[in-house]
């Protein structure tokens, strides 16, 4: 009556032998990280003696893999910030300027002269001095136009020109914005994963959330302005031509131009040109180093299209000053005393070192495409999240021991039985926690709390049940069966309906919500498991050995 | 000797004033919801945008003394908060300063953080400061319509599964426990004032997923007893049923206690709020299952021939064309 066949024995124990060799790394927890963190330094820069002696104080054939402590529990920076995608826009359009001007240029007997108008920034304005040939120009500007590739917008192309009287009106068309704001964010991420690398710490997360926004959370990071100083700066370096130079803010450039303003010198500002001669994207490395006069500067060179961009406008332009533009504000403006040929350059201002290496960072990495803004940021001190680890073993290891004592007392041997999967139990949630790589979290910690009083739920439902059934008197095997059988509708939809809640949680949560419905959704499923299967095995197999007549849950 | 939480057998009368009980509930919904409209729930940042800064200090905190810090900086409204924990040593003086959300700014500055902190440094240069977190109006606004709206998906998707496993009286009854917990939670926390942030919508899921665990139990119990005892009237199977699964379901409010009170005494001061939700949440949802979700579900009555197709199963929409 009472059996369970081999090989569903042996499967079962084997389940619970695998849930526990995964968790055991967790109990040497520091040990078990000195060794992941010098395997993969040895992977990253060769062996040394200090790393091969880290690596050894954990064998190699042992699983290594550990749950990740999440920000609050293992102190750190966490910020959310959104890309101004539309920025973007605005700089696309500014390159179509120059596009238009010279496909309109050989076309000047039917189009007339053109002239650059004043727009919205997300809009160019063009107009023609002869609007007769305004059909001949839109047709032309309208053969600038790219397809856009995207999943929807298939034959879309990138730009929408039409005509207002005199003027050409281009806008980006719906297709092509959607596309480079798809760009712009996974440029941006791209950015923000490479400069934080730089800098070197632990197990980033750099994530996409929703279409605009970027999670970065850095353990180990002592706030998050320092890690705002890190990834928040655009670091757009631009190299301009000046027109002028006033003390006036308000100064009209004129159209085409901007207005910025001097770093070092207050109340001075620039005139330049919109359109940037060569861009900080043409780079290709960037270092801190000193001027001749012993000052803390930048050095950097540039790729050959920039080189030479670079080589054919100094030569050109031998005598007139020339700015350098980082971040919307001129460095320096130097006079270009000769042709420059190299492609190679330094950037000399009033820097500390620490800025120049910061700098040479921010350079290398590349500039962000768009400004960001930082709608969340959090920084959660080592201390504080040692202090909740404590706390929560603690906790745990008492709720533990209540809980063994309080079953033991209620349903005696067979308490034992559930105490036994019990703590089986807690080995599986955290095998999986590791096994999935999960990260672990001050709510996720009260999930395994929650968890460990509510999985005894299953088992006392069959014992409650086997009870009930040895009244009716049918001998013990019997009720036994009886027991798990009517039990099992109970706990399936009991536990799914929890199940359920868990996933939604999962869905809609985010950070320490989801750490929480993770070890919630899990605990669900391993307390089934040993519920269902491990303390049964362990009744039938104590059953067929004694062979009671009687017996009492 | 086995620990028995009630006795082995009972037949207590849970229904004999069940009218009176639901009538109870219905009261307590009521001045829950009329609290939470009066005084409002003391939303965290994560609701309504706003930094909170942790300050740690050797020395006794004197609350007018940071206030007085910082007034000159002019933030607008300043909370400042002692907090007590039996975890603390005697040297750790903890508050919890929680400043609005600063006019059109998304996060706050590196400067707001750097003078308040200075400010708070002339008072003990060796303060210092484990944790600041600070959230922006707008992800706050998103964050309050997910959080209700992951609680509304939850009741949703319980609804329809008790339905297609039960039937539909079974579902309403275990939607009506749910609401009235989830009101009543939200009445305590608005009565009493604790910090409502997004931990505390974890909890409330939780709640509505424990509540639904022990509701779900005694109702499978109801459906086996309707099938069993074709004769009885619905009030007596339902009486039968609570009483046949009331050591369990003591047995496993009891466990859960236990773990949870642990956790709210050792666990520390940043969760307690979080394991108190659960903790009432727990005591609510073991009564819900009982005198709410089983009363409601005697109010709304049971179609009792479980064995015969409905006479009128797939007639309803005769009418209709398709």
């Amino acid at each position: 009556m009472l059996q369970i066949p081999l090989w569903k024995r042996v499967t079962i124990w084997a389940f619970c032998a695998l849930g526990l060799l995964m968790a055991m790394p967790n109990a040497f927890y520091t040990k078990v990280e000195t060794h992941n963190d010098a395997l993969q330094a040895i992977e990253l820069s060769g062996e040394t003696p200090e790393l091969l002696a880290d690596q050894a104080s954990w064998p190699d054939w042992l699983p290594s893999s550990l749950i990740n402590l999440g920000l609050d529990l293992r102190g750190g920076a966490h910020l959310l910030a959104e890309v101004h995608v539309s920025d973007v826009y605005e700089a696309r359009l500014q390159g179509m300027w120059s596009e238009v001007r010279d496909a309109l240029r050989p076309e000047r007997t039917t189009v007339g002269t053109i002239r650059l108008q004043d727009s919205a920034a997300d809009e160019l304005r063009v107009r023609i001095s002869q609007p007769e040939g305004m059909a001949r120009a839109l047709e032309i500007v309208r053969g600038l136009a790219r397809p856009v590739t995207t999943l929807a917008g298939v034959g879309a192309s990138d730009i929408e020109v039409r005509a207002e009287n005199d003027v050409i009106v281009v806008n980006l068309s719906d297709a092509e914005k959607v596309a480079t704001d798809e760009r712009t964010v996974q440029q941006s991420l791209e950015i923000i994963r490479r400069r934080v690398d730089e800098v070197g710490t632990r197990e980033p997360t750099i994530q996409r959330q929703g279409t605009e926004r970027i999670l970065i959370q850095v353990p180990g990071v002592g706030s998050a302005a320092e890690l705002k100083d890190i990834i928040g700066t655009p670091a757009k370096l631009e190299f301009k031509p000046v027109v002028g130079r006033t003390q006036d803010s308000n100064a009209n450039p004129g159209v085409g131009n901007e207005l910025l303003p001097s770093i070092d010198e207050e109340g001075v500002f620039y005139i330049l040109e919109r359109a940037a001669v060569v861009s900080g994207e043409e780079l290709v490395d960037a270092q801190p180093s000193f001027d001749q006069n012993g000052r803390p500067a930048v050095n950097f060179r540039f790729n050959p299209t920039g080189a030479r961009k670079f080589g054919t406008y100094t030569a050109e332009n031998i005598g007139s000053p020339f700015a350098i533009v980082l971040d919307e504000e001129v460095i320096s403006a130097p006079v270009i005393q000769s042709h420059i040929p190299g492609g190679s350059g330094i950037i000399t201002g009033r820097f500390s070192v620490e800025e120049t290496t910061n700098l040479a960072v921010l350079l290398r990495a590349g500039a962000l495409p768009a400004k960001m803004t930082f709608l969340e940021e959090r920084t959660i001190g080592p201390e504080l999240g040692q202090d909740s680890i404590d706390a929560g073993k603690l906790a745990c290891i008492v709720a533990f021991a209540a809980v063994l004592i309080f079953m033991a007392l209620s349903y005696g041997l067979f308490g034992l039985f559930a105490n036994i999967a019990l703590i089986i139990n807690v080995g599986l949630i955290f095998g999986l926690l590791s096994m999935i790589g999960a990260t672990l979290t001050l709510p996720g910690i009260a999930g395994i709390v929650l968890t460990i009083g509510m999985a005894v739920d299953a088992n006392v439902l069959i014992f409650e049940r086997i009870r009930e059934e040895l009244k009716t008197a049918k001998g013990p095997a019997r009720a036994i069966e009886l027991g798990y059988e009517k039990a099992l509708s109970a706990i399936l939809d009991a536990n799914i309906t929890t199940f359920i809640t868990a996933v939604i949680l999962f869905v809609m949560g985010s950070g320490p919500v989801r750490g929480f419905s993770i070890t919630l959704g899990l605990g669900i499923i391993t307390s089934v498991f040993t519920a269902i299967f491990v303390t049964r095995v362990m009744i039938i197999m104590w059953f067929e050995r004694r062979k009671p007549n009687t017996i009492e849950v | 000797m086995r620990l028995k939480l009630v006795p082995s057998e009972t037949n207590w009368d849970f229904f004999k004033r069940w009218k009176l009980w639901l009538g109870v509930s219905g009261v307590m919904m009521v001045v829950a919801f009329v609290s939470f409209m009066l005084q409002g729930l003391n939303y965290g940042i994560d609701f309504r945008g706003g930094t909170t800064i942790r300050t740690e200090s050797a020395q006794a905190l004197d609350v007018a003394a940071y206030r007085s810090a910082l007034e000159p900086l002019n933030l607008g409204d300043v909370s400042i908060t002692e907090v007590f924990d039996p975890t603390f040593g005697p040297k750790q003086n903890v508050s919890m300063i929680r400043i609005q959300a600063q006019d059109d700014q998304e996060s706050v500055t590196v400067d707001l953080l750097e003078s308040v902190s200075g400010a708070l440094l002339q008072i003990d240069p060796d303060m210092k400061f484990p944790s600041v977190e600070s959230v922006g109006p707008k992800v706050s606004g998103e964050l309050i319509q997910t959080a209700a709206l992951a609680v509304a998906l939850a009741i949703g998707a319980v609804l329809i599964y008790i339905w297609l496993r039960f039937e539909w009286q079974f579902a309403l009854g275990a939607v009506a426990a749910l609401i009235h917990d989830v009101i009543l939670t939200i009445g305590v926390f608005s009565e009493v004032q604790i910090k409502f942030d997004l931990a505390i919508i974890a909890a409330l899921l939780t709640i509505v997923g424990y509540s639904l665990n022990d509701t779900v139990v005694v109702f499978d119990r109801v459906r086996e007893n309707l099938r069993k005892y074709k004769k009885k009237d619905l009030k007596e199977v339902l009486n039968l049923s609570i009483n046949e699964t009331l050591s369990r379901t003591m047995m496993t409010s009891v466990t859960t206690l236990l773990a949870l009170v642990s956790l709210y005494i050792l666990g520390g001061d940043v969760i307690r709020g979080f394991v108190f939700a659960m903790i009432w949440g727990v005591i609510v949802g073991t009564y819900s299952s009982i005198f709410v979700a089983s009363a409601f579900l005697l109010y709304l009555g049971v179609k009792r021939d479980w064995t015969k197709q409905d006479a009128n199963a797939g007639t309803q929409f005769s009418g209709i064309d398709a």
